[in-house]
């Protein structure tokens, strides 16, 4: 419980630190917001419509100032406007989180359902031809860039068999289950694949060690079966790497898979600070990717906290 | 046939575990996408190509421009310049309507060009506008413009979208970009910015029933996915910027390919304010080191045509007759040794990602071309903003560039080529001929004599070669074949989707 709070009470000093950061990348960055809306037409300005712009986008004082306006506006809760939505950036976010929450979990579910088992029955098969197998395409599944897969099975589907989930116009899950899964399932293979492989090849490798461990030996001396040493005795322990992974992967997907989104026209967190990025749309940016550290602090919390469930021995925050 | 039945069951198998319905969509609305969504609703500030297209359907100027570039009436029926070309008189039609359904006139035009004349709107256009002196009122149907001197492109500026006239009462509410009341044929339903806009046909439109009843865009950032949602029949109508895509779609039987050369023209600009771009030699010589039409080939796969600096059908001249449009090596070789530079000399070459799409390809052939002269490009890619920034202060030796076109000479180029433009910096290279050039063929109004003035301003900009003119590209829309009536034009509008109907 004291270690909860503890970890906690860090929170608010790594989100300053993120902030400060952010706010001070996204500016370093050349172009601003006038130069994204009007692109090299922007030259046509007179000082005195470029200040009148700058006025408009909240530019046009000195960075301290911008910055204290903020942090000051998060302190009441207001995140600030985004220039491009016309709305309040926290509104802005939300809308488009459940999608990216969404997506996280079905492709580490579909991590998680092919490569535990694969990794598993690869260790058990060590060193065998179908252990090679397995590796051989884990290897492949890490190697592929998500744009390949994506545009691959977008391709194939659409000119092969003449079908393509609905693009453009996506469906929230407690509106229309259906429609909502035929529009994430294969954004959710595409980076659950590579997610697969990677949980496949952790936990070959952790259930490897694992199973050379003297208890295991003793627990098969005992006349353990096979089945009850691998799924009692040794797959407990041979989680802990595999949650460890899973939770730094999934704190990357609550960030958004630009790369995903982008291909599937899918509107997430990812695409959307993309385009913050592009479009130059300071508040959106920065409210963003505070969410995104916050999510990812959430998620490493978690993961922490699930190693004490796995593993009896470990207390956190004890020297 | 087994095979192809299997296929086809596989397919709907597909189709029915994925829950998807394989069928067209409702007749009455068109399903459009494009990849770059507009970045805001304000006609008056709007530059980006996507916020254009979007808002010449929702707002209209006084007059439009058709597909050969000739002007025609849009909220102006008719108009008039004076003999001594300083006063030009607008007859309203009293037929038009904004959508909320009050009627446009006179106020509502003064009301516009004064925001954007205004500093404090901050319009990119009103570089264009500034010749108007005063603007009278008489009555409700008629506008006069004074100009402080005869302006003849002033009428092609005032076609732009970027001129629309907007409410007198929405501008007096400070809510032109928040709200958008236009007198075009569609109405703005709903935007989900860089994901989708509806569009409703404005029934009280003055140009007649559109002919369908909505439009709706899907921002699509993959164009193989645009191309993807087009062969399941999700998507009747796209525009898309990828040759590389646009190639693929002739070969789709049920889908129709669009293209037309535009205005906008990729050039490589060299910056003769450095060193050795100074000299007049070097850049000749590079000029004459290009083979235009490889640079075409293969870094846009020959989708475009090799073009001098008039991109304006009406105005071109044949490229073939300019400076060195030839590929000759020798002759650039010669130029360097007489500049002193028989060894060359290093360069940096930049270019912004993706924009146009060939950018860095067409950096790249290039770079090989030089290299035969000795000079030694250095490729830098950028995002685009970072382009732009740099591009705008004049910080590079030489840019790759896709620079926007106009429909007159004049607006398109007295920003670069007059001593007072606004981007002199940017082109830092001005002489007497091209600054007297440019002010003749502005004040002149005779069709004739302004084609022979802008030839020649041509061939002058083409010998002296501050930039490397190299091609025009296409602009592609690809459309279902059951889609009629849409015109492709120059300048790229996608008005014609007023009047396009699904069969």
């Amino acid at each position: 419980m004291n270690y909860l709070l503890r970890r906690l009470a860090t929170f608010p000093l790594v989100l300053l630190g993120v902030s400060i950061l952010v706010f001070v990348a996204i500016r370093m960055v050349p172009g601003d917001s006038i130069t994204a809306m009007l692109g090299t037409e922007a030259g046509l300005l007179t000082p005195a419509q470029r200040d009148s712009l700058a006025a408009y986008f909240g530019i046009d004082q000195p960075w301290f100032v911008q910055y204290w306006r903020w942090i000051g506006g998060i302190l009441h809760g207001n995140f600030g406007i985004s220039v491009t939505y016309g709305r309040p950036v926290l509104d802005v976010i939300l809308e488009r989180f459940p999608l990216t929450l969404e997506l996280a979990v079905l492709s580490m579910i579909i991590a998680l359902l092919v490569g535990m088992p694969a990794g598993i029955y690869a260790a058990t098969h060590n060193e065998k031809p179908s252990d090679l197998g397995v590796r051989i395409i884990a290897m492949i599944g890490q190697s592929t860039p998500s744009f390949v897969l994506g545009l691959l099975i977008i391709y194939t589907l659409s000119a092969g068999f003449g079908v393509l989930p609905a693009m453009g116009e996506f469906a929230p899950l407690w509106q229309d289950p259906l429609r909502n899964l035929s529009q994430l399932i294969l954004p959710a293979i595409t980076l659950g694949f590579a997610f697969a492989a990677s949980v496949t090849r952790i936990a070959r490798s952790a259930m490897l060690d694992v199973l050379s461990d003297d208890y295991v030996r003793t627990a098969r001396s005992k006349g353990a079966s096979a089945r009850s040493v691998i799924w009692r005795h040794a797959l407990p322990n041979a989680l802990i790497p595999v949650v460890t992974l899973s939770g730094i992967e999934f704190g990357y997907l609550l960030g958004g898979a630009v790369i995903v989104e982008q291909i599937y026209a899918l509107p997430g967190l990812g695409r959307m600070v993309l385009d913050a990025i592009l479009q130059r749309d300071y508040a959106l940016v920065q409210g963003s990717v505070l969410f995104i550290a916050f999510n990812f602090m959430i998620v490493n919390l978690l993961v922490d906290l699930a190693y004490v469930a796995l593993d009896p021995r470990i207390r956190l925050g004890e020297q | 046939m087994v095979h192809l039945t299997g296929r086809l069951l596989s397919g709907i198998t597909l189709a029915a575990m994925l829950g998807i319905a394989t069928v067209s969509a409702q007749a009455a609305t068109l399903h459009m996408a494009w990849s770059q969504d507009a970045t805001g609703l304000d006609p008056h500030k709007q530059t980006a190509f996507s916020s254009l297209r979007l808002l010449e359907l929702i707002y209209e100027p006084l007059v439009r421009l058709d597909a050969s570039l000739q002007i025609i009436p849009a909220i102006a029926t008719s108009w008039e310049f004076s003999k001594d070309g300083k006063e030009l008189t607008f007859k309203l039609d009293p037929k038009a309507k904004f959508q909320d359904g009050t009627a446009v006139n006179s106020a509502d035009v003064k009301a516009s060009f004064e925001r954007i004349l205004d500093e404090k709107t901050g319009a990119a256009a009103r570089a264009n506008f500034l010749s108007i002196a005063s603007i009278d009122t008489p009555d409700a149907a008629t506008v006069v413009f004074h100009l402080s001197q005869p302006d003849a492109p002033i009428l092609t500026a005032m076609s732009d979208v970027n001129a629309a006239i907007v409410p007198a009462a929405e501008i007096k509410a400070g809510s032109i970009g928040t709200k958008t009341v236009g007198s075009g044929p569609f109405k703005l339903d709903k935007w989900d910015p860089n994901a989708k806009e509806v569009l409703s046909a404005n029934k009280d439109w003055a140009g007649g029933a559109t002919g369908v009843d909505g439009i709706e865009i899907s921002v699509l950032p993959d164009e193989a996915a645009i191309l993807a949602a087009m062969r399941t029949k999700q998507i009747d109508f796209a525009l898309l910027n990828d040759p590389l895509v646009a190639t693929l779609v002739p070969k789709e039987a049920n889908l129709q390919l669009n293209r037309v050369p535009v205005l906008a023209y990729n050039v490589l600009q060299l910056n003769p304010s450095r060193k050795p771009m100074t000299e007049l030699k070097v850049r000749q010589a590079i000029s004459c080191a290009i083979d235009r039409q490889e640079v075409l080939d293969t870094a846009a796969l020959g989708e475009g045509k090799v073009t001098g600096p008039l991109t304006i059908p009406a105005l071109a001249t044949d490229p073939s007759q300019l400076f060195c449009y030839k590929r000759d090596v020798e002759k650039a070789k010669k130029l360097m040794a007489e500049a002193g530079l028989a060894d060359g000399f290093s360069a940096t070459v930049i270019g912004a990602t993706g924009e146009p799409p060939t950018a860095a390809a067409e950096a790249q052939v290039i770079q090989s071309q030089l290299a035969e002269i000795g000079v030694k490009l250095d490729i830098k890619m950028m995002e685009l903003n970072v382009y732009v920034d740099a591009w705008l202060k004049g910080d590079f030796d030489m840019a790759i560039a896709l620079n926007g076109g106009r429909a007159d000479p004049y607006t398109m180029y007295n920003r670069y080529w007059t001593k007072a433009g606004n981007l002199q910096k940017v082109a830092n290279y001005i002489d007497d001929t091209l600054d007297s050039q440019m002010q003749q063929g502005r004040a002149e109004t005779d069709p004739a004599k302004r084609k022979a003035i802008f030839a020649a301003f041509e061939k002058h900009l083409a010998e002296v070669s501050p930039w490397i003119w190299l091609y025009t590209s296409y602009s592609y829309t690809a459309q279902q074949k059951n889609i009629a009536g849409f015109v492709p034009t120059p300048t790229g509008t996608l008005f014609s989707l007023s009047k396009v109907t699904i069969q």
